[in-house]
This record gives structure tokens, sequence and C-alpha cells, in this order.
């Protein structure tokens, strides 16, 4: 669909978005490993304005039993949104949009880890967002895979994850909340960068075949951006020495920041 | 649900076959399954259709009312898509709150009709800000044999386009039924959806349940009347290469134009308490009870939630 009317302008005639951001930038990311004292493995992520936390158990044993698998270990994902997480309070309860996006970003995580390794377990992921803003499954995604990796569970690749998407006409990198409100198409891409493989990708809004192709290569290439932040995220915990802690990696349109 | 040494021959011969590019019921791998429809199966709902895809088999009928617009988009009117799959559908399927799967199943092919446009919504507007038409379009699911996502999906847009919707007006801070005055849904676009998924590296379309269960990956692709794509869903435990969703987005487009001719040929859009060339099927009885149940699903499903403490961030 055409997308909501709106009075802001989307994209100007320097080709800068509503929030100054350029076509191809995506918005600020930071991710820090390892926030959460109890969790195996976590992951803190600040994707523009969503801040998202991600906490990891497992393996462990499976309750209720009937749901384990003999041949190898099982995957739960929970995506949830506080109430406070948008302007409307939102319902605790889970929404059936929240029960969806947890079946996707569990079939994203699925191929890249190795759960053969524990059958009769369960790894459990919990994503609760904090604060949303456009987005959200895609920075989730992200921090879940950070913190899977933090936990130390062995996995065949990073998922990384960011949209693209068709606003004024024209195919622009990590939707924001306006755009998404306002624009034509939103395709939200988690993919592995290493084994080249798309494991979520979703799309409502009407793009031609061409769009088609550059929105997903423009997708691929934010997931390979926010790989690297992934990446120094796990460096700097494991590898940064004592001052580790503090620090925070981060890419976007400004400088890094603590 | 647990899997047999059964389950498990079935699934290496559909993936021996599928390295030589065959599949069990001898389709080639880009050829679905031979659909026919039924319109206006269900004379008490607006519109209504039954849709055979090989044998998976849905019926969707279209209910119309007034309603409140959500605040946010005051000048449209609402369109709702629910899917339930029936537990006389299979052996495996269980009352009670659907689960994640079926939930996927009914924002998949609300999303695919949702984002293509195909209810012009501005046109159901009776008061701006106060009073609109709510075009509700339920599935049932009446018998399985894989991919219920384009088995609904054709099934809501056959229903929709031989939808003959009653006219109302806004009088007296309230809507009312003009009587005897009918018109049909107002129309944009046809959307088909076409799910392809893939089994030991090969892309087939339209997969039967024995496909569906052996495959690693899947997705569906919607596209409209004008040959674009206008939403789609990957799903499954593996993934996809930019290459292969690259075919996946051309395969999506050539195949939803053949069975979009299917579609328009049993289901002539825009006609008023047209019925098409669907025959009486005897179903009529069956799905008024099955009404009930669908509302049912409407309302938010209730999942024991333990309070959590919430915000515990940094």
């Amino acid at each position: 669909m055409g997308g909501r009317d709106t009075d802001i302008v989307l994209l100007d005639k320097d080709g800068l978005r509503c929030d100054g951001r350029r076509i191809d930038q995506t918005r600020r990311v930071d991710i820090k490993a390892g926030v959460l004292k109890n969790a195996h493995g976590s992951a803190y992520i600040e994707f523009g304005d969503n801040k998202i936390l991600a906490g990891v158990f497992g393996p462990r044993d499976v309750h209720p039993k009937h749901l384990s698998d003999t041949d190898t270990g099982i995957l739960r994902c929970r995506y949830h949104m506080s109430p406070f997480s948008v302007s409307d309070r939102k319902n605790p309860a889970p929404s059936r949009r929240e029960i969806e996006i947890s079946k996707v970003i569990k079939e994203a995580l699925e191929p890249a880890l190795i759960l053969e390794q524990f059958p009769r377990t369960v790894v459990d992921v919990f994503m609760e967002i904090l604060q949303a803003d456009g987005g959200s499954r895609c920075a989730a995604l992200s921090a879940a895979s950070v913190a899977l990796a933090d936990a130390g569970i062995p996995m065949r690749d990073m998922v990384s994850a960011c949209a693209a998407g068709k606003v004024a006409d024209t195919i622009v990198l990590d939707v924001n909340n306006e755009e998404d409100q306002a624009g034509q198409a939103d395709m939200p891409v988690g993919y592995m960068p290493n084994l080249d493989s798309v494991t979520l990708i979703q799309l409502d809004g009407v793009l031609t075949p061409d769009e088609y192709g550059l929105c997903m290569r423009t997708a691929i290439d934010g997931c390979r951006q926010v790989y690297e932040v992934q990446k120094r995220a796990l460096s700097e915990k494991y590898f940064a020495g004592g001052g580790g802690r503090e620090r925070t990696a981060s890419m976007g349109g400004h400088t890094v920041g603590a | 649900m647990h899997r047999t040494i059964i389950d498990d021959l079935k699934r290496s011969r559909i993936h021996k076959l599928a390295e030589d590019g065959r599949r069990q019921d001898g389709r080639g791998m880009d050829e679905p399954r031979r659909l026919r429809i039924e319109t206006g199966v269900v004379p008490k709902a607006e519109g209504s259709a039954r849709v055979f895809l090989g044998d998976t088999e849905v019926v969707a009928g279209v209910k119309v009312k007034p309603d409140r617009p959500f605040p946010d988009v005051g000048d449209r009117g609402i369109f709702i898509c629910t899917a339930e799959v029936l537990p006389l559908a299979h052996q495996d399927v269980e009352t009670g709150p659907p689960q994640p799967p079926v939930i996927e199943l009914a924002r998949v092919v609300d999303r695919g009709i949702r984002e293509s446009g195909m209810v012009d919504l501005k046109q159901l507007v009776l008061e701006p800000n106060k009073s609109v038409i709510g075009v509700f379009v339920d599935n049932s699911v009446i018998d399985v044999d894989g991919n219920l996502f384009d088995a609904c999906s054709y099934a809501s847009t056959a229903a929709l386009l031989t939808a003959s919707i009653p006219k109302w007006e806004y009088r007296d801070d309230a809507p009312a039924r003009v009587e005897g005055q009918t018109m049909p849904a107002p129309i944009t676009t046809v959307p088909v959806s076409v799910t392809m998924a893939k089994v030991n590296g090969q892309i087939m379309v339209d997969p039967t349940q024995d496909e569906w269960t052996a495959m690693e990956a899947r997705v569906t692709i919607t596209t409209n009347s004008d040959g674009n794509i206008c939403a789609m869903q990957k799903g499954g435990p593996s993934g996809f290469t930019y290459d292969e969703l690259e075919r996946c987005g051309r395969l999506s487009v050539s195949i939803g134009a053949r069975v979009r001719e299917t579609i328009k040929q049993a289901a002539p859009g825009g006609g008023d308490g047209c019925c098409g060339p669907g025959e009486e099927c005897g179903h009529g009885q069956q799905t008024q009870q099955q009404q009930p149940q669908q509302e049912q699903q409407q309302q938010q499903p209730q999942y024991g939630q333990e309070p959590r403490p919430y915000g515990s961030g940094p």
C-alpha cells in the first residue's frame, strides 16, 4: 500500500532522510555483550531509538518434557515488548504480532546453532523490547545472536539483521519508525554473513521485481555492517581486558561513543 | 506427532527425488497442484469460496459490518483476515488457543491481501473518524495437505472478488443500513501468493504436506495484478541464498499470473449477489456452524502469563 499520509519530508532534495541519514546509512548501532548476571549469555542493543535486551539460558532441561527431542536440542524464542516501550501502553500479554515475530526469529537463529550436540535440551532466548522505534525485530535478532555467542553455544555463523525499504520511491537502508508508517515498503532481513544465507525475510509493501532485488541487496549490505558491530561487541567483552566491560561497540552516522 | 520410520523413509525419498528435479506426485518443480474454486458456497456470507489446492481444502467467508475506525487511520475502512485450522482437518490439530504456526498463517494471508491494497479501504468510510465499514474474511481449513498459505490466500481472494456488501449510510450519528441495496466490494487488484519450499537444496512450488515436513525452508511471496511483489514471508529452520530468493521472486510473478487467471475465471469480480460458476455443495450448513468459533479467534488469545519484571534494563 501507499503508506499513510504524512507531513514529514521523507527524502529532501539533498537526498537526506527525515532523521538526516543518507539512503545507504543505518541508524547508530551500539551492542554490548554480557550485560546480565544470571543469564548464561546476554546482550544489549541500541539500534537508533530501539533499546533491547536479550538473555539466553541453556542448553538446559526441557519443560514441559514432551517438547524435548531425542535427536537434537531445541530452540525457544520469546520476543516481548514492554508495556512502556511504545507511545500508547501496550498490553503485556503476548500479541499475535509478537508470537509471529518470536517464530520467525526462532527460525532465523536455528540455522546458525549446532544444537545436535545437545539432544533432549532446550536453549531459551528471551528478547525484551524496552523501547521500540521501527526495526525492532532486526535489532532483537542481532542482539539475540550476540547473546547466544556470549552463552558459548556452538554456532555455524552469526545472524545479523537489518531492514531495507522503499521510502519516497527510493530504496533505503534501515527504515525507521516514521518511514515505516509513511513509507511504501519494509523488508526486514536476517543474514548469516559467512554462509551467505538469508534466514529471515519478510516484506510488506509493493516493490517491482527490480526493486525487490535491490532492496534485498541493500538489506544484506546493512546486515554486513551490523555483523562488524556484533563482532566488536564480543571481542570487547572477551579480548579487551579490564576496560572491556565498560565499552560498547557501535557504528552509524555519529561518532563512536561510550 | 511422533516421527515414525515411515516418515523418515518418506523424507529421504522426497530428498532423493528432489536431487533429480522430481517429486512424489510426478509434478514439475515449478508446477503448482490443480486449483479448483467454487464460489457462493455459503449464501449467508457476503462472499464465500471453497478452494481445493490438491487435497488441501479451505472454506472462506466474507462478513461485513459497520465499525469504529482505528484511531490513527480515521479515513480508512477496516480489513481483517483470519485463518483457522479446524480440528476435523488433520489428526494433529488440537482445540484451544491458536498455536504459533496458525497465527503465522493468518497473519501472512492477511498481510498479502492487505499490502496489495486489494480492498480499497478509502471507499469504506461512512463518516471520517467516526464510522467505517469493516470487511472480515475468515478462513477455515477443513482438509490439510500442505501449503495452507496459498489455499487460504486464494480462498480469501475469491471470496472477496464475489462479495456483495450491503449499503450503509451515516444518519443521526449512527450507521444505518440502506435496505435492499448492495454493492460489490471495492477491489483494486488481485493478489496471488506463491509458496515455495526448499527441499534438499531444490526449490519446489506448492509443497504437499509430505514435502512440507521434509523441507528445510520455505518462502511465500505475494504479487499483485501489475506483477509487482507486495508481501513475503520466509519460514522454516534453514535459509536461502540471495540468488535463490531472486529466483523465487521471478517464479512468484510468473506462476502468480497463471493462478490469477484461474481465480478470476472462477470468481468474476464486481457482481452483486454473484455466485460465479460455483455449484451447490451442501457445505452451507456446516460452515455456518463454524461461525462462533471464527469469532472467538479474533479475540486476544489468553495465555497464562506470569508477571515478569519489566525493564530490568541497564
